[in-house]
C-alpha cells in the first residue's frame, strides 16, 4: 500500500483504537463494530441454545419431567426468536460489517455513527424481550410466528414488551441495511463494477434489500397488533370485522423472505470457501448473481406455502404449489455451479472446507423435504408436524449456522494475525456434523409418523426417535461449548498467520497484512 | 458524497413506503377476497328478484352455529338441515339468547362451504349484515335470514353449508376475561 496520495481520507489514519471499554460503546470502526457483532451473536446463540437443551431435556423421555407446559412454550418462543434475530441475523451483520468493506477496498462502511448505533440498540431489545421471562404471565408463549388471535387476545402481558423488542431489533436492521447498500453502492475502489464484486458482497447487497422491504411490514404486523391489545381496534379481530388469517398473511410476506434473508450470506461466504480450498475459479459467477437475484424476487411471491391449510381456494394453491418449486431451479443452479467448482480441483479439507461441504450436502437436504412440504396434498400431512421442524433445521442449522462457522474459521485468521488450531477445529466440525444429523434427521421420521410441533408430551410411539433426537441435541449443544474455547484460544493466541492465510484465496481482504490493520484502504486500492 | 445522501434518502423512503405497504395489505386483502370470493363471505344483495324463478332444483341447507371463545350466549339455528328450491325465496331464523345479566352487544359472522357457491347465494337480509346485535340481560330473539340460491348454482354444488360464529363485540372483555383465566403458573 503506497500511502502518497493522502488526501481527505487522512483523519483516519493517525489514530489506533482508544482504549478499554469506551473503545467498544463509542467505535464507529467497521472492524469493531463486526467484532461485537458477531460476539453478541455468539451470547445470543448459547442463550438460545440453552433454551433448546431445556426444550429437548423435556421431550427426552413421553410425559412431563422437567418444565411446565406453559413454561415449555415460552421457551419454545425464546429459543426461535433469539436464534433468528439475535442468532443469525447479526452474525450475517457482523460478517458483513467486517468484510464488505475490505473486500470492496473501501476505508469503512458509509455511516460509521449509525453502525454504531444500529449495533448497541440490539442488546437493549434482547434485554427487554429476556425480560419478559420475569413478568407477570411470563414471557411471551405463541411461537416465533406468533399468530393472531394466540399472540392478541390470549396473550401474556409481557407481549407489550415483545412488540417493543421487535420494533427495536427491526430499526436495527433497517440501519444496518441502509448502511451495507449505501457502502457498496458508492465505496466501491475504482475499478470494482458490479460484475466483479465478490459474491459475499452481491449476497449481502440482495439481502440488505430484502430486509429493507420486509422488515417493515414486520413492524408494521407487530403495531398492529398493538393496536389490537390496547387501543381496541380489530385488525386481526373477527368479532370487530377483522381477521387472524390476514395477520397470516402479513406476517409469511415478511417471513418466508425473511428465510431467504438467513441464507442468502451464507451462499456467498460458501462460495468463497470452496473456491479457496479447490484452488480454482468460481464455476459461474454470473449465474450465482442471477440465481440469488431470482431467488430473492421469487421469494416475494411463494409467501402461502405457509398457509395451505388455511383454507385457500384450489387456484390460490396452485399457484403457491408451483411458485415455490420453481425457487428450487434456481437454487439447483447454485449447488452444481458449488460441485463443478469443486470439480477436478486440488482439494483440501480444511475446517472451513469440511464446514462448506456440510452445506452444501445438507442444505440440498433441507431444500428437498422444503420440495417435499410445497407439494400442498402432501403438506396437509406434513403441516405442523416434526418434518416442518427438521426441515427448517436443516436448512437453518447445517445451513446458516454452519456457514457462519465457515465463515469465522476462514477469516478468524485475517482478524486475529493467529491460525487456529485445525485439530481442534476439524474435532469441532466432525462433533458439529453428526450432532446435527442425530439430532434432526430423526425428526423426520417422528413427523411423517404424525408427531405435532410444539408440544411437551408425545405418544409412546414416538419415543425412541425423540430420545435419540435429544442425544444429539446434547453433543450438538456441547461441540459449540467447544467452539467458543478454540475461538478464544485463537484470539488469544497462535501460530502468526501469513497475509494470504490460504493458498487458493483471492480478494482485497487477504492483501492487507493479519492481523488487519484498525484502518484499511485509506487509499483505494487499483481493482483490474 | 451528494450521491451517498441520495441512496440514503431513497431507501429511508423504500422503508416508509413498505411500512405504509403493511397497512395497505388490510383493505387490499378485503378487495381482494371479495373479487375472488375467498374467505366465503356472502354480502348483502338488493336484486335477489332477478334470481328468483319457478324451474330449480333441490338442494341440501344445512346451517351450523359457533360460540367464540368466552362468548356464552345461546346461539343456534331454529332448523338446523333442510332442502330447499333454487330460485325459491327461503326465510330462517336463528336463535339467540343472552344468558348473562348484563346487556351485551353480539356479532355475527358468517361464512359458506363450498365457498364457489358463494356467489350465487343472494341475501336479502341477514342478522350478519349488522354491526351488532344488542341483548338485554336475559333477552332471546329470533333472528331472520332472508335469501335465494341462484338458478346457475353449479350442477356439482348439492349442498351448502352456511355457518355463522358469534362473537362478542366488546372486544375489551374478550381481553380481560383471558388474563383472569391466567395460565400464569411460572
Ligand atoms: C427449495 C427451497 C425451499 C422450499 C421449497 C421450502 C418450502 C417450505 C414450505 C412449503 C414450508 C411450510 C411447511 C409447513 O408449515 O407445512 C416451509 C417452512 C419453513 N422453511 Fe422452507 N423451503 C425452502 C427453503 C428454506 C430455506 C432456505 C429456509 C431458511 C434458511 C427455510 C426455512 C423455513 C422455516 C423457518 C420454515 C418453518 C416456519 C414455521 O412454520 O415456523 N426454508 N418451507
Ligand atoms: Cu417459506
Amino acid at each position: 500500500m503506497s500511502a502518497v496520495i493522502e488526501n481527505h481520507h487522512n483523519e483516519h489514519d493517525h489514530h489506533g483504537p482508544a482504549k478499554g471499554l469506551k473503545r467498544w460503546f463509542y467505535t464507529t470502526n467497521h472492524k469493531d463494530i463486526g467484532t461485537l457483532y458477531l460476539w453478541f451473536s455468539f451470547a445470543m446463540f448459547l442463550i438460545g441454545g440453552a433454551m433448546a437443551m431445556i426444550i429437548r431435556a423435556e421431550l427426552f423421555q413421553p410425559g412431563m419431567q422437567i418444565v411446565e407446559p406453559e413454561f415449555y412454550n415460552q421457551m419454545i418462543t425464546l429459543h426461535g426468536l433469539i436464534m433468528i434475530f439475535g442468532g443469525v441475523m447479526p452474525a450475517f451483520v457482523g460478517l458483513a460489517n467486517w468484510l464488505v468493506p475490505m473486500m470492496i477496498g473501501a476505508p469503512d462502511m458509509a455511516l460509521p455513527r449509525m453502525n454504531n448505533l444500529s449495533f448497541w440498540i440490539l442488546p437493549f431489545a434482547f434485554f427487554v424481550l429476556l425480560s419478559s421471562l420475569f413478568m407477570e404471565g411470563g414471557a411471551p408463549n405463541f411461537g416465533w410466528t406468533f399468530y393472531a388471535p394466540l399472540s392478541t387476545t390470549y396473550a401474556p402481558p409481557s407481549t407489550t414488551f415483545f412488540i417493543f423488542s421487535v420494533h427495536i431489533m427491526g430499526a436495527s436492521s433497517i440501519m444496518g441495511s441502509i448502511n451495507v447498500i449505501v457502502t457498496i453502492m458508492n465505496m466501491r475502489a475504482p475499478g470494482m463494477g458490479l460484475m466483479k464484486m465478490p459474491l459475499f458482497v452481491w449476497s449481502w447487497l440482495i439481502t440488505a434489500y430484502l430486509l429493507i422491504a420486509v422488515m417493515p411490514v414486520l413492524a408494521g404486523a407487530v403495531t398492529m397488533m398493538l393496536m389490537d391489545i390496547h387501543f381496541g381496534t380489530s385488525f386481526f379481530n373477527a368479532a370487530g370485522g377483522g381477521d387472524p388469517v390476514l395477520f397470516q398473511h402479513i406476517f409469511w410476506f415478511f417471513g418466508h423472505p425473511e428465510v431467504y434473508i438467513m441464507i442468502l450470506p451464507a451462499f456467498g461466504i460458501v462460495s468463497h470457501i470452496i473456491e479457496t480450498f479447490s484452488r480454482k475459479q468460481l464455476f459461474g459467477y454470473s449465474s450465482m448473481v442471477w440465481a440469488m437475484l431470482s431467488i430473492a424476487i421469487l421469494s416475494f411471491v411463494v409467501w402461502a406455502h405457509h398457509m395451505f391449510t388455511v383454507g385457500m381456494p384450489l387456484a390460490a394453491e396452485l399457484f403457491f404449489m408451483w411458485s415455490t418449486m420453481l425457487i428450487a431451479v434456481p437454487t439447483g443452479v447454485k449447488v452444481f455451479n458449488w460441485i463443478a467448482t469443486m470439480f477436478k480441483g486440488s482439494i483440501t479439507f480444511e475446517t472451513p472446507m469440511l464446514f462448506a461441504c456440510a452445506f452444501v450436502v445438507l442444505f440440498t437436504l433441507g431444500g428437498f423435504s422444503g420440495l417435499m412440504l410445497a407439494i400442498t396434498p402432501a403438506d396437509f400431512q406434513y403441516h405442523d408436524t416434526y418434518f416442518v421442524v427438521a426441515h427448517f433445521h436443516y436448512v437453518l442449522v447445517p445451513g446458516a449456522i454452519f456457514s457462519i462457522m465457515a465463515a469465522v474459521y476462514y477469516w478468524i485468521p485475517k482478524w486475529t494475525g493467529n491460525m487456529y488450531d485445525e485439530r481442534l477445529g476439524r474435532l469441532h466440525f466432525w462433533l458439529s456434523f453428526i450432532g446435527v444429523n442425530v439430532t434432526f434427521f430423526p425428526q423426520h421420521f417422528i413427523g411423517l409418523a404424525g408427531m405435532p410441533r410444539r408440544v411437551p408430551d408425545y405418544a409412546l410411539q414416538f419415543a425412541d426417535w425423540n430420545m435419540v433426537s435429544t442425544a444429539g441435541a446434547f453433543l450438538f449443544g456441547f461441540s459449540q461449548v467447544f467452539f467458543l474455547f478454540i475461538v478464544v484460544k485463537t484470539v488469544m493466541g497462535g501460530k502468526q498467520a501469513t497475509d494470504q492465510v490460504w493458498e487458493g484465496a483471492r480478494g482485497l481482504e487477504w492483501t492487507v497484512d493479519s492481523p488487519a490493520p484498525y484502518h484499511t484502504f485509506s487509499v483505494p486500492p487499483k481493482v483490474s | 458524497m451528494g450521491s451517498k445522501k441520495k441512496t440514503i434518502l431513497k431507501l429511508s423512503g423504500a422503508v416508509a413506503a413498505m411500512y405504509l405497504f403493511s397497512f395497505l395489505l388490510v383493505p387490499l386483502y378485503d378487495v381482494f377476497c371479495d373479487i375472488t370470493g375467498l374467505n366465503g363471505k356472502v354480502a348483502q344483495t338488493t336484486n335477489a328478484e332477478s334470481s328468483i324463478s319457478i324451474e330449480g332444483r333441490e338442494i341440501g341447507l344445512q346451517f351450523i352455529s359457533h360460540n367464540n371463545a368466552g362468548m356464552p350466549w345461546t346461539f343456534k339455528p331454529s332448523k338446523e338441515v333442510s332442502k330447499i328450491k333454487t330460485g325459491t325465496m327461503y326465510e330462517a331464523t336463528f336463535y339467540a339468547k343472552n344468558t348473562t345479566n348484563k346487556m351485551m352487544v353480539g356479532r355475527a359472522v358468517n361464512s359458506v362451504a363450498p365457498t364457489n357457491a358463494k356467489d350465487y347465494i343472494k341475501k336479502i337480509e341477514c342478522f350478519c349484515f349488522a354491526e351488532g346485535i344488542e341483548l338485554m340481560p336475559g333477552e332471546e330473539v329470533l333472528l331472520p335470514i332472508k335469501m335465494v340460491v341462484d338458478n346457475e348454482l353449479p350442477k356439482n354444488i348439492k349442498n351448502i353449508v352456511l355457518s355463522y360464529t358469534i362473537f362478542d363485540s366488546n372486544l375489551e372483555n374478550n381481553i380481560i376475561m383471558d388474563h383472569d383465566s391466567d395460565h400464569a403458573g411460572s
